[in-house]
């Protein structure tokens, strides 16, 4: 398989599969689609695009995270992980959590309750367009899928024997 | 359930991985993407990877080493070590760190931890503390790897670096580095149990009790540690075997 990394409008058109990353924060990564128009592209691809961590809660409608306006691909909003005030629920949340309730092709051969790779402050609420859940402080969407858009909030990347698996499914789409 | 973690800590000095005690003494541990690679298989949670060498060749070592080990290693690591400006992170954080630590740099200019956290999100911010206990009773942060101290407790500085945006805390034991004889409890649950982030001790690891211990005792989210993996003295599967034997939540 062939990557590229780019941000050129025709390029990514043209691409069999896109991904879609994200280490960064919300209003600062909107304003750069903005500003090359990546958003409208974004919305109208047709082909399968795969959004990973910042990259799916930009494909949700909006962000608590500096009050940013999002891509409004799929049906949530994102919300700040709530801190306790004893300090029990620490954010961003980092490390290593499960995802369950798994109901998509995306996680063909992944079993319940598999360990990923989590590292956020953010989360996107639970709903239609939801294939995984992972529990935090509260139950929220760590996988959602709707037509030939895809999101994990963990990092497949990054989540050993895991993650790969996912990010194989996704490639063999 | 998020699981504690169990990060190997590598030193890195021109390109080698090195161990030392109470920061001098270094000693020779490896090829650092090797090692890691080790580590990864063995079951490592995340990895950081601190560089120390001291030329102006550095930033192009370090980002050339990221670059390494990110095309060789499929868990997380944190890049650090003379970090001092957004430029510096953005290299970093586009060879393929997931996530960069500050120390000294960011003491001597708190504003650059809300930069980097505006620009980057808190999540792969992680500012890094040398603490060691004075005559007094209180912790205080040290500079420059532990060779400078300053007037500053600890827990404060803590607090204002979450303040302005740093998204978790590698603390140091400076008086517990490299002794073996423990984790200092008392500091880490101070930190763990007053900040909204999470907290790796670092410093004293010595044996399998004492992973519980900080993880119990000292509500640490995850423990760091080098030398007793460089030199297999603790296997990481024995360790977390053993971890999750007693009830602690860990990912095997």
């Amino acid at each position: 398989m062939e990557a590229t990394v780019t941000d050129d409008p025709s390029v990514i058109q043209s691409a069999d599969k896109v991904i879609f990353p994200g280490v960064g924060e919300a209003s600062t990564a909107m304003n750069y689609l903005r500003e090359r128009e990546l958003d409208h592209l974004i919305r109208n691809l047709k082909q399968p695009v795969l959004g990973i961590c910042l990259g799916l809660q930009l494909m949700c409608t909006y962000s608590e995270e500096n009050d940013t306006e999002c891509l409004g691909i799929f049906e949530e909003e994102v919300k700040k992980f709530n801190s306790a005030e004893d300090h029990t629920l620490k954010v961003p949340q980092i490390g290593w959590n499960t995802i369950y309730d798994l109901k998509d092709p995306l996680f063909r051969n992944v079993a319940e309750n598999s360990y990923c790779y989590f590292v956020h402050g953010f989360y996107a609420g639970s709903g239609i367009d939801t294939i995984s859940k992972t529990d935090y402080g509260e139950s929220y969407s760590s996988g959602l899928h709707k037509n030939n858009f895809y999101g994990v909030q963990f990092h497949p990347e990054k989540s050993a024997a895991t993650g790969e698996h996912i990010l194989k499914n996704f490639i063999q789409f | 359930m998020l699981t504690k973690r169990i990060i190997p800590c590598l030193d890195i000095q021109n390109g080698r991985t090195v161990k030392g005690t109470n920061f001098l003494n270094l000693r020779d541990a490896g090829d650092p993407v090797e090692l890691g690679s080790r580590y990864a298989q063995e079951g490592a949670d995340e990895l950081v990877f601190l560089d120390i060498t001291a030329t102006n060749e550095k930033r192009k070592t370090l980002s050339s080493l990221a670059r390494r080990i990110a095309h060789h290693i499929n868990i997380p690591f944190t890049v650090g070590g003379g970090i001092s400006s957004i430029k510096d992170v953005q290299v970093l954080l586009e060879n393929g760190a997931d996530k960069i630590s500050v120390n000294t740099a960011a003491f001597k200019n708190p504003p650059l931890i809300a930069g980097l956290a505006r620009e980057f999100g808190s999540q792969c911010i992680v500012l890094a503390i040398d603490a060691k206990k004075a005559g007094d009773g209180k912790y205080y942060v040290h500079l420059n790897g532990g060779r400078v101290a300053t007037e500053t407790v600890c827990m404060d500085w803590a607090k204002k670096g979450v303040d302005l945006g740093a998204g978790e805390i590698l603390l140091t034991s400076m008086d517990q580095d490299g002794t073996k004889k423990g984790f200092a409890l008392e500091l880490t649950r101070m930190l763990a149990l007053g900040l909204p982030v999470p907290v790796i001790a670092s410093g004293g690891g010595g044996n399998m009790q004492h992973f519980a211990d900080v993880f119990r005792e000292g509500c640490a989210d995850a423990a760091l540690a080098a030398s007793i993996f460089h030199f297999r003295e603790i296997p990481i599967p024995d360790l977390k075997e053993f971890l999750k034997g007693l009830g602690i939540s860990i990912r095997i």
